[in-house]
């Protein structure tokens, strides 16, 4: 196991490796010059290339890419252009809304999907299963910003019982911090609740009509115990393949959801960044998510052989 | 005859709901009486009940289709038709058990063996883990695992067949039932491997008295276990008796059928086919209204086309439902 989990580490090196070589080239081959860009309207021919001597712009472009990638190791992820600031630090103050919303959103998809997702496969056909797929569509369809803006409009403007945007930090008011995550992780978890919700339905469905449920039944098992542990364990590998592209796919959402609701995360900063054509920060936000998205690869992938035994490696 | 049976079913009736008019019937008044100790085979083809019947008694009917319709199924006098699914839990697995026909599907693939032994007598015993722990590796012992210490910690793929088969039984045993439902427990293994399940299942049931329900296409398997014989043929009982009776004197055409159907050692006839029943089983929504096997019976007549033989007694405990046993066939 443990030499397993070092290959695995290993082979996500190549994996990195590519990111970083697109990401590099991305800001050399874009149009557009960075140097023009950042020395602004006003600037000379001779202030341009003075600014291109600095960032390293008319050195080969092999070369480049080394300093680069050595500044990277180091944890120099670069300037931000507008800002004139680390870009290290500038997501490392965006990361808390951004990571709070995405696990309260993974949380309150799993821990709403997988009961339903259960009892609609116990009870197939019924009008409770026909219900929860139903809604399961529903929710599918809409969009995160029509569930969002509707959301905002009934529960903040009408009601008034929620904020209507922003975010407050967990360490400066929990209260305030737990209202303003409400509707942002409803508008965004409502999408993947439904999909975990179908793939658990599914994944069930196929597991109860295994054999060894007729055998847990024969044992005189009683049924929590009988969907719980024996068939929701054997049809877990699914379901946390799922969850993971979930992750995968919340980033995309976290972007529209911040937008939305006007919380300062990541993908606030994203979607800045890429409207002022900050390209070290749009730089330094797809390493840290590319760098995320193979860590929870890796995890989950890891957490297939505690889930099955006939797994290994 | 005095003593009160263990399991006794009167008029079973199992149907399957079809969403559009009357249910299918799977299991036709069929009635038996299974004694303490007793082994009694239930045999026929695929499709002719008999792993029915026994999902019947353990009401673990395919749902939500599957149902009792009719009858009653006695446990000692109590009729479990009539119970309520909890008063059924504390039954299956404890009062009676059964077995399946596929050790390598009827265990669960994540779980060790050990733990899937053990919670069976946690839930019914209440015992602690630890003590259920230790009952599972008494058992293991008791079906002659080798290693049982080492093999309680294993996950059933880690098995061969045979091994899982006689985890299985020593799941069925663990909490000593009165009654062991067996469906084709061998059918999935080698040969040499059926021996010993076979002689396992026979030695069990001396040591704890079990009476047995063993369902078996097998006559060999029939010769070699059976007190009591029980012919089912498309949901009817068409033959009963005791196994010399059955094998001395088979009196339905289609327990005969399905005795030439056995190659013979040292008959002179090896190599030759075998003689088959020509045919299938009619499906269950095109039951012919006469005798089932009419279509597929030599020695059919209009009457048989027509009408439903009923079961005869034919001396002893011997009984057949055929119009041409009785007097002319023995």
């Amino acid at each position: 196991m443990g030499s397993y989990i070092a290959r695995r580490i290993l082979a996500t090196l190549p994996v990195l490796g590519v990111v970083a070589v697109i990401v590099f080239l991305l800001l050399r081959l874009s149009p557009g010059d960075p140097a023009a860009i950042i020395a602004g309207d006003h600037a000379t021919a001779d202030d341009i290339a003075q600014i291109r001597r600095e960032l390293g712009l008319d050195r080969p472009l092999l070369e480049q890419f080394i300093l680069w990638l050595g500044q990277l190791l180091s944890g120099d992820f670069g300037n931000s252009i507008y800002l004139d600031r680390p870009v290290l630090g500038l997501i490392a103050e965006r990361v808390e809304p951004t990571l709070a919303l995405s696990l309260t959103t993974m949380a309150f998809a799993i821990l709403l999907a997988i009961p339903a997702g259960v009892v609609a496969a116990w009870r197939a056909g019924s009008w409770v299963d026909q219900a929860f797929m139903a809604l399961s569509v529903l929710a599918f369809s809409v969009p995160v910003f029509l569930i969002g803006y509707g959301l905002v409009m009934g529960l903040s403007l009408g009601l008034d019982i929620l904020p209507v945007q922003g975010f407050v930090s967990l360490w400066d008011d929990p209260l305030g911090f737990a209202a303003h995550l409400v509707l942002p992780t409803v508008a965004l978890g409502l999408v993947y609740t439904a999909l975990l919700a179908r793939i658990t339905r599914a994944t069930m469905l196929e597991t109860l009509n295994e054999d060894f449920i007729r055998t847990a039944r024969a044992k005189g098992l009683a049924e929590p115990r009988v969907l719980i542990l024996h068939a929701l364990k054997n049809a877990s590998v699914p379901i946390v393949t799922t969850i993971g592209t979930g992750i995968a796919l919340l980033i995309g959402g976290v972007v529209v959801t911040e937008s939305v609701f006007a919380i300062p995360g990541i993908g606030r900063l994203t979607i800045d960044a890429v409207l002022q054509r900050d390209y070290p920060v749009i730089q330094g936000v797809i390493l840290v998510i590319a760098g995320i998205y193979v860590f929870v690869n890796l995890a989950i992938d890891l957490t297939y052989s505690l889930l099955d035994p006939r797994i290994r490696y | 005859m005095t003593e009160q049976p263990i399991l006794a079913l009167e008029g079973l009736r199992t149907e399957f709901a079809t969403g559009q008019g009357a249910p299918v019937v799977a299991v036709n008044d069929l009635s038996l009486t299974l004694k303490r100790g007793e082994t009694l085979c239930i045999v026929g083809e695929s499709g002719c009940g008999k792993s029915l019947t026994a999902l019947s008694i353990l009401r673990l009917l395919p749902r939500p289709y599957g149902r009792i319709g009719g009858g009653r199924v006695l446990l000692e006098g109590r009729d479990l038709a009539q119970a309520t699914d909890a008063e059924m839990r504390q039954i299956r697995g404890r009062a009676i058990s059964m077995i399946f026909q596929e050790p390598m599907t009827s265990l669960n693939p994540v779980l060790t063996i050990g733990r899937q032994i053990a919670e069976t007598v946690m839930v019914h015993e209440g015992l602690d883990w630890t003590a259920c722990m230790g009952r599972a590796l008494e058992m293991l012992r008791q079906v002659r695992i080798p290693e049982p210490e080492r093999r309680l910690h294993e996950y059933p793929h880690q098995l061969s067949g045979g091994m899982r088969q006689r985890v299985m039984i020593a799941m069925a045993l663990a909490c000593r039932p009165r009654v062991l439902l067996a469906d084709e427990p061998t059918t999935a293994l080698d040969v040499t491997i059926q021996a010993q399940i076979l002689d396992l299942v026979r030695d069990l049931q001396a040591e704890t008295g079990a009476a047995v329900i063993l369902i078996t296409h097998d006559l060999g398997v029939v010769a070699e276990m059976a007190d009591r014989v029980l012919v089912m043929y498309a949901g009817h009982k068409v033959e009963e008796g005791s196994v010399e009776e059955i094998f001395d004197a088979p009196a339905h055409p289609y327990t005969q059928g399905l005795m030439q159907a056995m190659p013979h050692l040292g008959s002179g006839e090896h190599r030759s086919r075998l003689n088959e029943i020509a045919g299938v089983v009619p499906a269950l929504n095109a039951r012919p209204p006469g005798c089932s096997f009419a279509p597929r019976c030599g020695l059919a007549t209009d009457r048989c086309r027509q009408e439903m033989p009923p079961l005869t007694g034919l001396g002893g405990t011997h009984m057949a439902a055929c119009w041409a046993a009785g007097g002319s066939q023995a």
